[in-house]
């Protein structure tokens, strides 16, 4: 009886695990695949010309050089307007809102919204609205304005969780103090805030940096170097996908690109880290 | 009970009108008719009070009775919590205090407050001192570090860190972050201290430091500190009083000397309370 039991037992803990593991190696090696593929076609066509040299015959041949440098400009202009207004946006709603303020909960309510509209849609409204309405035509501003509509709803959200995370205690000590709101939100709110601002900010560019769909409509295709924010220029992702659809013969370009695209994620992912870990613990501390 | 270690008049249980009266007794912080509301719920009501300048003033009673609220009014940190009312009328050395244009930045600036739990900033310990002292317009280098000196040598905390001002402040143990937090306090040089359990997330021995301390305020600050320890409170206050929650929200039950509290109350619930029968 007692060994039945036990059997039993054994038998169900067995099954469990074994499934948690199965699921764990199933993500694993999806992404090993993934980035296997990627390394295996694309590293040895990396090279300091395909990097810096333009693209020739439609992309087939010569290198990236423009495309990174409209990548670059893009995300620019996405993260100078989303982060002033991420950070306004989310200071507002955890310092100076309640959750019961009917403001505050039409903007979260609004921003969880906007976090789930599809690209494509976000693509034909910067279309209608930067390119056509504001006249700004395709361009690197056009689609940068529009990547920054994608990227504020998770930036906002992920910096007040940051500020909501600072403990009460030091509002009220510094109120007790009689130090103003302004100086509280400054010195001590904002540095404690910034793990919060950092997390959004690598969300926000990994999305910004992987969208292809907005991009069609706002910043263009063409493969020149850009002259200004007003020219159009074509994005990395939109590279790739123009590359491997488009383009026959394109395919070993194509996995090049991607994997830059992988490294600069990869890159951006790691340095937002090390800031969080290292940087920002001693500058909190002697400031 | 630990002992008291510096002064022979904090000895526990000594008999309570040997105890030299601190001052000549004039109210200092005068409070009339105070209530307080959370929305709909009342936290205390009707309080009337009066404190007298330069002695220690211990709130004594259960949790949930209002104590920490009716502190918190007195330098309208209550104002930081939505849907917070007081009503009634509270005058700080002539100061309405509760007028809509009072400037509670100065306000707060004449009333310290110490919090149950250390909460220094996560900043070095200098610039703990620093910070606010700069924000209150002491900007002079030399200035600076003087009175940063004094403020810890006022706690007892300079020996102790002298030699590590600008590591975080983090780092200290509970009791010398309370006493950072007391410094920080003090070197804004206020008028009054209110202290919200001041001893209570220490250790016995950092507590009895920490106590020390607050013996060594008197005369010099006017101190009001709610404990759930009736003996640090009959070791320490020069006058108490009783809250007690009554019909759902706090009521001030009887205020006195500590000798007519302890000793010879006029409230059977305070007889009963201070002697450990109730509560």
């Amino acid at each position: 009886m007692v060994n039945t039991l036990e059997r039993h037992r054994d038998g169900r803990e067995w099954l469990a695990s074994t499934l948690v593991w199965i699921a764990a190696a199933l993500v694993t090696a999806t992404f090993c695949w993934l980035l296997g593929d990627i390394l295996w076609h694309g590293l040895s066509h990396i090279s300091w010309t395909f990097l810096t040299a333009p693209p020739q015959n439609a992309g087939r041949e010569g290198g990236i050089g423009p495309i990174l440098v409209s990548t670059a400009l893009i995300l620019g202009v996405c993260l100078g307007v989303s982060v002033p207004i991420g950070v306004g946006t989310a200071i507002l709603l955890a310092e100076f809102t309640t959750d019961a303020n009917l403001f505050g909960r039409l903007t979260r309510r609004s921003l969880d919204v906007l976090s789930g509209v599809p690209s494509i849609v976000l693509g034909l409204f910067g279309n209608a609205f930067f390119c056509k309405t504001l006249g700004l035509g395709f361009s690197i501003l056009s689609g940068g304005l529009t990547l920054a509509c994608m990227v504020l709803p998770v930036l906002i959200r992920s910096t007040e969780e940051g500020f909501r995370a600072v403990p009460t205690g030091y509002r009220l000590s510094a109120a007790a103090l009689g130090l103003s709101r302004t100086t509280t939100l400054v010195h001590l709110l904002l540095p404690a805030a910034v793990p919060g601002l950092l997390v959004g900010l690598v969300l926000g560019v990994g999305r910004a940096m992987a969208e292809t769909a907005a991009l069609i409509f706002t910043s263009g295709y063409v493969d020149r170097m850009p002259e200004s924010l007003l020219d159009s220029g074509r994005a990395l992702s939109l590279h790739i996908f123009d590359l491997s659809m488009n383009v026959p013969g394109g395919d070993a370009n194509a996995y090049a690109s991607a994997l830059v695209l992988v490294v600069l994620l990869f890159a951006i992912n790691g340095t937002a880290s090390w800031l969080a870990g290292h940087w920002l613990h001693r500058r909190i501390v002697t400031i | 009970m630990k002992p008291s270690t510096s002064t022979p008049d904090t000895q526990p249980w000594f008999p309570l009108e040997e105890r030299p009266i601190c001052c000549v007794p004039k109210p200092f912080i005068e409070v009339e008719q105070l209530s307080l509301h959370y929305g709909q719920t009342r936290a205390f009501h009707d309080v009337t009070l009066a404190i007298n300048q330069g002695c220690i003033t211990a709130l004594v009673g259960p949790s949930g009775c209002g104590k920490t609220s009716f502190l918190s009014s007195l330098n309208r940190l209550t104002d930081l919590i939505p849907g917070c009312r007081l009503s009634g009328r509270i005058r700080l050395d002539g100061l309405d205090v509760l007028a809509p244009q009072t400037d509670v930045i100065h306000l707060r600036r004449r009333v310290g407050m110490i919090f149950q739990k250390p909460n220094p900033f996560p900043l070095s310990i200098r610039k703990n001192l620093e910070f606010p002292l700069r924000e209150h317009g002491l900007r002079d280098r030399e200035r600076l570090s003087s009175t940063i000196e004094t403020g810890l040598r006022d706690v007892g905390l300079w020996d102790e860190v002298k030699d590590r001002l600008d590591s975080p402040a983090l780092a200290l143990s509970g009791g010398q972050q309370q006493r950072l937090c007391i410094a920080r306090a003090l070197v804004l040089s206020p008028d009054v201290l209110l202290m919200d359990e001041p001893c209570s997330a220490l250790d016995p021995l950092s507590s009895g430091v920490v106590e020390d301390l607050i013996v060594g305020l008197r005369g010099r600050y006017t101190v009001l500190i709610v404990t759930h320890n009736l003996a640090q409170a009959r070791r320490i206050a020069d006058y108490a009083a009783l809250f007690w929650v009554q019909n759902g929200a706090g009521e001030l039950i009887e205020a006195g000397t500590a000798k007519q509290i302890f000793e010879n109350s006029r409230e059977p619930l305070t007889a009963a309370y201070v002697s450990g029968m109730r509560g």
